[in-house]
């Protein structure tokens, strides 16, 4: 653990934040450019759902990214609760709206996608419903972590309502295969292999790490915003008492 | 025991439990929960009429009837068991035609089910076309792919 707590340190982490930054910004930029590129030139249309098709590219990395988000939240609560470690209260705090502007995401192109394709903006199943659910579960923790003034007590009751909202996360997984729904199963991420064709695949991986990378940087600019604003408040507070 | 410990047993302990009720709950909700019936459920069940729900399955090969001057269509639903006629007046979604799958939400009346709305379902199988006519020429079609799109 000595080592772990070497970066624990709010300091050491800005330093080291500092140095991911540039980097995932650059990620970001990069595997963007040619996910999109092959997701619109090189990708070829689905025999079924023709050009429709194409939409999978922002959907299904942004669906993921909204489940990957929220168990990151829900881990660093565990954290924050368990370990109290400072810097646990931040991460979960600076991931919510990214979380939460994912899973909106999701939510707006999968509707965007099931009108020309169903025949429908939404549907009340089990995928939809649960991913909504997601959705305020992202806007519910920020509100509560808003709700107190005290820091304290709003990363404790946060943290409590991450880990609870998080039996959620398997819900969405598995609704496609213990209900049924009308939202088709999963495409990538099952025990038989994925069911989508390589030249199809590719762009979509290469999206996710995108977004992934998206991530990455929008998180460390939220951290070291927030630890930078911690550090001038102490300062002020010197300056009052001691002056 | 240490405090981070008490409080480490006390998450995954309240962690373990929260999982087991909300299973519960969603296994006693499971009728609730499905989206759609099958035929064979209509045909089992045979719910009373004026009752609205939803069927689902595919549509049956050559069922498909379209009034001429009118936008009602008639067709049969099938899980490959039994099949529902259905009779639907309104617009169909462009993934519908014969051997795709279909939600289609409405009331079973003497027989037949009047739908109000037809969905079409699609499976997650994602190819190029070109891939998908070489699985059908080479005889590797696996019935569950759907049909082509036209």
């Amino acid at each position: 653990m000595a080592d772990l707590h070497r970066f624990a340190n709010p300091t050491r982490f800005l330093k080291l934040a500092g140095l991911i930054q540039p980097w995932a910004l650059a990620v970001f930029l990069i595997s963007a450019t040619v996910g999109l590129y092959m997701a619109f030139f090189t990708a070829p249309a689905d025999y079924q759902q023709g050009e429709s098709a194409r939409i999978m590219y922002v959907h299904v990395p942004a669906s993921w990214m909204s489940m990957f988000c929220y168990t990151v939240m829900a881990v660093a609560s565990a954290v924050s609760l368990i370990w109290k470690h400072p810097l646990a209260d931040v991460s979960a705090r600076a991931t919510a709206p990214i979380g939460a502007a994912f899973t909106f995401l999701a939510l707006a192109t999968g509707s965007l996608w099931g009108k020309p394709m169903w025949g429908t903006w939404w549907v009340w199943d089990a995928r939809l419903t649960s991913v909504l659910v997601l959705l305020f579960l992202h806007i519910g923790y920020m509100a509560l972590q808003g709700a107190f003034d005290d820091r304290v007590r709003a990363a404790k009751a946060s943290a409590i309502l991450a880990l609870v909202g998080f039996v959620n996360v398997p819900i969405i997984k598995f609704s496609v295969d213990w209900w049924n729904t009308l939202h088709q199963p999963a495409s990538v991420v099952k025990m038989s292999g994925s069911s989508i064709h390589p030249s199809m695949l590719w762009p979509l991986l290469i999206m996710a790490i995108a977004f992934k990378a998206y991530y990455v940087w929008v998180l460390l600019v939220r951290m070291r915003q927030e630890l930078v604003a911690n550090k001038v408040r102490i300062l002020r507070l010197k300056q009052v008492h001691g002056g | 025991m240490k405090r981070k410990h008490k409080r480490l047993t006390f998450v995954i302990v309240a962690m373990a439990l929260l999982g087991i009720a909300v299973g519960l709950v969603l296994m006693a909700f499971e009728e609730n929960i499905v989206f759609f019936n099958s035929p064979t459920d209509i045909v089992n069940k045979q719910p009373e009429s004026g009752k609205r729900l939803r069927l689902g399955g595919l549509v049956e090969e050559g069922s498909v009837v379209r009034e001429a001057g009118s936008t009602v269509t008639r067709f049969r639903v099938t899980d490959l068991v039994n099949a529902v006629d259905v009779n639907f007046d309104g617009i169909l979604p462009d993934l519908f035609r014969e051997g795709q799958g279909v939600i289609t939400e409405g009331k079973y009346i003497d027989g037949v089910f009047q739908a109000s709305e037809v969905l079409a379902k699609h499976d997650e199988q994602y190819m190029p076309p070109e891939v998908a006519d070489a699985l059908r020429n080479s005889g590797e079609w696996r019935g569950d792919l759907g049909p082509p799109a036209k």
